[in-house]
């Protein structure tokens, strides 16, 4: 066991996953000569060539769409897009064929491709460097979505990426890439569908994922300390498909449900798990589950607007009180 | 070409037509749902292409107009129409469709619905070839219109740069849609337009399956010594709608007439005439022959196949037992 960053977490699986297959190549814009925007490359162009570590020009749509025309005769790319605000560009490749082929062909084609992006909001990039874009991928059959919010669980996630035959979209973090985390010296692999308890509670469960697990845990800290309120905090990193059953189990226990999402809150992962919880485990409930989310506004170039725009560990703190009718 | 070739072009051109205009009735009929586009006037496109390389080893991707091309790779009719009725034992299990057709075992990797989609994947499926070290090309048709996407450019623009091995093949109908080429697209000769890439390129008469010939030839050739894509420009014109939902009122009757002399078919049916190798005689009874083997085989085959079951409606969302999904073996 290591601590190592998230970057060095996503370039060791890079690297594992290169030396093994020949066929599996990345690319993306600047990850290749220049090592990555966030490093998760770095050194790879000196150790596999130009031909699988490829920088690509600024065409997002056409190099998703490369990338899964390869992935048809066996080929494994990882593809980085910069930014998941430049991914809607890529949308037409990655819903109309990646998600779409395998079906469509009536099994005969296989679209194993991983495509990893940041998104969040980081330290005042604006409104189009600022997209949380998640729960537009996560409502596309046929395309898996997760997310991870640990050194460990980016390795972990990649690794079983690669090799699966489904496209993976992995939802990173612009502000992830530094954070340090325990990772096992082994290989290992995650799977693809499924949750994490991050925090065992008994009294409301804490939904998050990505960044706002992070807002979750300490919330919970505060809860504990401060309100005698012992808080769980599920760590959906897979959001499509969502652990229902995880989901159920958790709100079956705590019998309370608080969803923290760092996106707008229209159509988005609250709606989901709530979604879930009414359909899976209504009676198990003994108040009504409740979202903290961002603003429904585009992100402010202000550092105290852009702050106040989504969420932080007091909403959750906050939200959790007024459940309990504590304020 | 000689005459042997070009007898077994016409049968293969003229089963093509028959294949087509039956898929038009049965349209009519209702046992054909969905979008239908029909290749009824371009048959020597994907046939001069094809015929110069190696159908069912090199890859082959194409438009939502890809019935006949998915056959000349190689897929039995009987199949592909079995799709078209929306049966089991079609191609795609009745799960894709006109615009849908597959066959991985032909390498007829797909026909795609999105205008311009198949131009990143075709080079992507030539990155797979690089990778693999074979020397089979992709092939690519699309019609002219998919050129005003982005995609073209972008496709271009990585092919050429990584010296991918693909030959994009522009069938140039003259119509996008129902709007015609010069009231869409300001450079209306679609092989200048890849000179901003530095791909080679050349236009040649599309209806006139010889010259298709020759000139993918040089095409095929030019790709598959590594020298990088190529983009080869066909004029030729589609004697239906852009689907059947097209009530074709945007194209001039003189325009029509003026095409419809230059049907391939008939074309190339007048040469072998005049060149001794066939006759009038022969060739209605060849025409006969493959209205009967429509009818009795292919048609009777769609019609007789069972619906897909029910269960077919979540199988290929995902693929199945993925050990990874679970975590791995590890």
């Amino acid at each position: 066991m290591a601590e190592i960053m998230f970057w060095e977490a996503l370039q060791r699986a890079h690297d594992e996953e290169m030396a093994r297959d020949p066929l599996v190549y990345c690319m993306g814009e600047d990850i290749g000569v220049a090592g990555g925007t966030y490093k998760a490359t770095k050194g790879l162009y000196e150790k596999y060539g130009a031909e699988r570590v490829i920088d690509t020009p600024i065409s997002e749509n056409g190099f998703t769409g490369l990338g899964i025309g390869s992935s048809f005769l066996g080929c494994r790319p990882i593809i980085e897009i910069m930014s998941v605000n430049f991914a809607w560009l890529a949308m037409d490749q990655l819903f109309n064929t990646a998600a779409k082929v395998h079906y469509m062909s009536g099994g005969q084609l296989m679209a194993p491709v991983v495509v990893r992006s940041p998104g969040g909001t980081a330290h005042m990039l604006g409104a189009q460097h600022s997209a949380r874009m998640e729960k537009v991928f996560m409502g596309i059959a046929g395309l898996r979505v997760v997310t991870p919010s640990s050194p460990r669980q980016a390795y972990g996630l990649l690794k079983s990426a690669v090799r699966c035959n489904d496209p993976v979209f992995i939802n990173e973090h612009e502000m992830m890439y530094n954070m340090k985390g325990d990772v096992p010296d082994e290989e290992y692999f995650l799977p693809l569908e499924g949750s994490e308890i991050s925090r065992g509670g008994k009294d409301v469960t804490l939904f998050g994922y990505n960044v706002s697990v992070y807002w979750c845990q300490q919330a919970a800290e505060i809860l504990s300390r401060n309100h005698n309120i012992d808080a769980e905090v599920v760590d959906l990193y897979c959001l499509s498909p969502l652990d229902r059953e995880g989901i159920k189990r958790s709100v079956s226990k705590t019998h309370r449900a608080v969803i923290v999402e760092e996106a707008e809150p229209a159509v988005g992962v609250g709606a989901e798990v709530m979604a879930i919880i009414n359909e899976d485990c209504f009676y198990e409930l003994d108040a009504p589950p409740v979202r903290v989310s961002a603003e429904n506004t585009p992100i402010p170039y202000n550092h105290k607007l852009e702050r106040a725009a989504i969420p932080d560990i007091h909403n959750v703190v906050d939200a959790v009180l007024k459940m309990f009718g504590r304020t | 070409m000689d005459s042997d070739l070009k007898k077994k072009l016409l049968r293969e051109m003229l089963f093509a037509r028959r294949f087509e205009e039956r898929c038009y009735e049965a349209y009519v009929e209702r046992k054909i749902g969905g979008f239908l586009h029909l290749y009824s006037g371009e048959e020597a496109c994907a046939h001069g292409v094809l015929e110069a390389a190696r159908p069912g080893q090199d890859y082959v991707i194409t438009s939502y107009r890809d019935h006949v091309h998915a056959i000349k790779c190689g897929m039995d009719p009987k199949v592909v129409m079995a799709e078209l009725f929306a049966k089991e034992t079609g191609c795609c299990k009745g799960l894709g469709g006109s615009m849908h057709i597959f066959g991985v075992e032909q390498r007829f990797m797909g026909g795609y619905a999105l205008v311009g989609g198949p131009f990143p994947l075709a080079a992507g499926i030539a990155k797979g070839i690089q990778m693999k070290g074979g020397d089979e090309i992709c092939i690519c048709f699309l019609g002219d219109a998919a050129n005003n996407q982005g995609t073209f450019h972008e496709s271009l623009n990585m092919a050429k740069l990584w010296n991918l091995p693909v030959l994009y093949v522009c069938e140039n109908n003259l119509y996008g849609i129902g709007t015609r080429i010069d009231r869409s697209t300001a450079v209306v000769d679609q092989y200048k337009r890849v000179s901003s890439y530095n791909i080679p390129s050349a236009q040649a008469d599309g209806q006139d399956v010889e010259v298709v010939y020759e000139a993918a030839q040089k095409a095929v050739d030019h790709v598959r010594s590594g020298k990088g894509p190529y983009f080869l420009e066909l004029m030729t014109y589609r004697y239906r709608g852009h689907s059947m939902s097209d009530s074709n009122a945007y194209r001039e009757k003189k325009e029509e007439r003026m095409w419809g002399g230059r049907d391939p078919i008939i074309m190339l049916r007048d040469s072998l005439i005049e060149a001794g190798e066939t006759s009038a005689e022969k060739f209605k009874a060849m025409d006969a022959e493959i209205l009967e083997e429509i009818e009795n085989e292919v048609i009777r085959f769609a019609e007789e196949s069972p619906e897909p079951s029910m269960d077919l409606l979540h199988k290929y969302v995902m693929t199945e037992n993925d050990p990874y999904v679970k975590g791995g073996s590890k």
